[in-house]
């Protein structure tokens, strides 16, 4: 995703520094470390650890536990596609065999330096209009192959 | 005076081009010197007709939908601000039957009102819940949350009012109020589309929750998948105390209260309350044993009353109108109302409110019109990825909490969702195993491992090794998931698989798909 800053210790200690005080300080972090950075740098580990008092590995833990954090920055952009019941039942699977046969892209394997990243998300809380998506954050429904196209082909055309 | 339109925000209406709608009228009002005020609501919840455009006249609201940016011009043309005809014009709003077939209770501000507006909020009958339990001793407010026999919205529907005794009966410094807006499951939208609508109403129930228990702070935990309705509930907190409604003085009197929204982090776990807790305390969200229940031993180890969005978001319409005019609502021992969500194949997917024992053939057929694909419907999946699915002869059953749990199904958060004839239920149920291998928390052995082994087996029978034989283990090995599983996801996850079995067994005895010659 665009606007995300190049990893900075600095500014990583910082956000770690605000946010440490706060009950249940991890989570918090983390969100503020990807929002800044677009993903949770492995340096970033240790800082938390120690500002936190918590061990190392407690924290890797953490990070690894939650689907959301990425381990490494994506600079494309990213559409979070629903592969839950309700977008089942409305040919998602199409979709993502489209998205193989056509573009070559599979959910949750694209390289850091795609142009799309599409992530596998399990309801967006848009069932009544599936099949649903979001694209860097804004919601798409009644998603389809025309549509798909369109977003490969943006992503792709992007300078 | 301007003429006010409503172009919902609701992001599902954002989904199908609200915004685009929005800047379109506003340019072509502009081109023809017209003065409108264009009002972004929450949605009513037909989503079939979204992005749903009403017009305020004499003759109250008027609805036209579904809008494309490039209907406008005709709408325009039509003269659609004095109620014009148009070819997409569905006359007053309240009169469209999907909406007046419903008894909004929960929902009957949602879609009307200005969502973070608190003068909104309180000319529709708004803060009057508070302020009646404001008046009330805490344990008068608790026995009328038990009066009301309202039951946890979330899923288990455990009733809110003994929850809420329990935690005013503990003794403790601090106690905590927690939401859970986890609302993971495929099918459900209600949550979300409360929180973007009408966010006042989560906050006061929240508030009458605290001033009933003796908590001073809450948390409200947001999925991630849901960063509208995060921002959406931020702005309203930030209104909210600004107005007193929160703060050390709620509404002037003695009672402190505050609340903070946290965001998740992608994990369908955390929808489980003691996962939930545990990931609010930061650490991975893994379940807890329970005893010690929440309310005795919750976050921080303080009691804590930990509830789904609806069931908070029901105690103002309590308070205001008594426990007992709520209990008069539903059937048997499910009282009061249900917002049903229709999902999936289905003609008219949206929010439908309606008092508990309605039947799953009301909702799918009669709002909902059948299937989208206009296939036949095969299959209808009823309390989310956890649910049964059941087949077109069990469509009649009531849904209650009771009655599902007869029908071998559950309600849950009340999702619906409906398949056409291309279903596979071998596919479905070995999805129902593949998800809750990638959503365990890991925390016990049955859901960690027999999630996986169950993928296994299901592929096997479908591939059409030894069936007679797989089938057996597959059904014992549900047996052990239901009986040895810590929580709910491993405890549940039998449920869709089993009711693939019994209702469509022709699913797993079909011919296997060859393989195709290299």
């Amino acid at each position: 995703m665009t606007g995300a800053a190049p990893w900075d210790v600095a500014l990583a200690t910082r956000i770690i520094e605000e946010g440490r005080s706060r009950p249940g300080a991890a989570l918090p972090i983390l969100r503020a470390l990807q929002e800044c950075f677009g993903y949770v740098d492995k340096a970033a580990i240790p800082l938390i650890a120690t500002a936190l008092n918590i061990s190392k590995a407690e924290v890797h833990g953490i990070v690894s536990f939650y689907h959301d954090f990425r381990p490494t920055p994506v600079d494309g952009d990213v559409l979070k596609l629903c592969r839950a019941e309700s977008c089942q039942a409305m040919g998602c699977e199409d979709l993502v065999a489209h998205l193989a046969a056509e573009h070559r892209i599979e959910p949750d394997k694209s390289s850091p330096g795609a142009p799309l990243h599409v992530e596998t998300v399990y309801c967006l809380g848009n069932c009544a209009l599936s099949p649903a998506a979001l694209l860097n954050g804004d919601p798409i429904g009644r998603l389809d192959r025309v549509r798909i196209d369109a977003i490969v082909r943006d992503a792709r055309s992007a300078p | 005076m301007s003429v006010k339109v409503f172009i919902p925000a609701d992001s599902a209406a954002l989904s199908v081009g609200a915004e685009r709608v929005a800047e379109a009228i506003a340019a072509e009002a502009r081109r023809r010197g017209l003065d409108l005020a264009i009002v972004r609501n929450g949605s009513r919840g037909l989503f079939w007709l979204e992005p749903l455009v009403e017009v305020e006249t004499a003759q109250g609201r008027l609805a036209y939908g579904p809008i494309a940016p490039g209907d406008v011009v005709s709408l325009f043309d039509a003269g659609f601000l004095d109620g014009g005809a148009h070819p997409k014009a569905f006359g007053r709003t309240e009169d469209i039957a999907y909406l007046k077939n419903q008894q909004r209770m929960l929902f009957a501000r949602c879609g009307i009102i200005q969502p973070l507006s608190i003068e909104d909020y309180r000319a529709h009958s708004g803060l009057k819940g508070l302020t009646r339990a404001l008046e009330m001793e805490p344990k008068a407010i608790v026995e009328e949350v038990v009066a009301s026999g309202l039951r946890g919205r979330g899923g288990a529907g455990f009733p809110t009012g003994i929850k809420w005794r329990t935690v005013a009966g503990a003794v403790a410094d601090q106690k905590y109020i927690v939401c859970n807006a986890d609302e993971g499951d495929s099918g459900t939208f209600a949550d979300r589309m409360l929180m973007e609508g009408d966010p006042f109403t989560l906050i006061e129930g929240m508030t009458i929750a605290a001033v009933a228990v003796g908590a001073t702070k809450g948390f409200v935990y947001i999925r991630s998948e849901y960063p509208h309705a995060f921002r959406t509930f931020e702005a309203a907190l930030e209104k909210a105390r600004k107005a007193g409604l929160l703060g050390p003085r709620i509404l002037g009197s003695n009672h402190a209260f505050d609340i903070e929204a946290r965001l998740g982090a992608g994990a369908y776990i955390c929808g489980e309350e003691t996962s939930l807790l545990e990931s609010l305390e930061g650490r991975r969200g893994q379940v807890r044993a329970k005893p010690p229940l929440p309310a005795i031993k919750g976050l921080f180890g303080q009691p804590t009353a930990i509830n789904n969005v609806l069931s908070f978001a029901s105690t103002p319409w309590i308070l205001e109108h008594g426990g007992k005019a709520y209990s008069e609502f539903g059937l048997g021992r499910s009282r009061g109302t249900q917002p049903f969500q229709l999902a999936g194949n289905v003609r008219r997917g949206g929010l439908v409110e309606l008092a508990l024992g309605a039947t799953i053939r009301r909702l799918v057929e009669d709002f909902g019109g059948g299937t989208m694909s206009g296939r036949k419907l095969r299959a209808v999946q009823v309390g989310g990825p956890l649910g049964s699915y059941f087949p077109d002869s069990l469509l009649d059953t009531p849904l209650d909490y009771e009655a599902m749990l007869a029908a071998k199904g559950m309600l849950g958060h009340g999702g619906i969702v409906v398949f056409d004839d291309g279903v596979d239920l071998a596919r479905q149920a070995r999805f129902a195993f593949e998800f809750c291998a990638k959503e365990s928390c890991g925390k016990c052995t049955p859901c960690r491992i027999g999630s996986v082994r169950g993928v296994e087996t299901v592929d096997k029978i479908i591939a059409g090794v030894d069936r007679g034989g797989n089938l057996a283990l597959l059904r014992d090995l549900c047996t052990v998931l239901t009986d040895g599983s810590l929580c709910a996801l491993g405890g549940l996850t039998p449920m869709p698989v089993i009711s693939a079995l019994d209702n469509f067994s022709e699913d797993f005895l079909a011919d296997p798909p060859r393989v195709a010659a290299e």
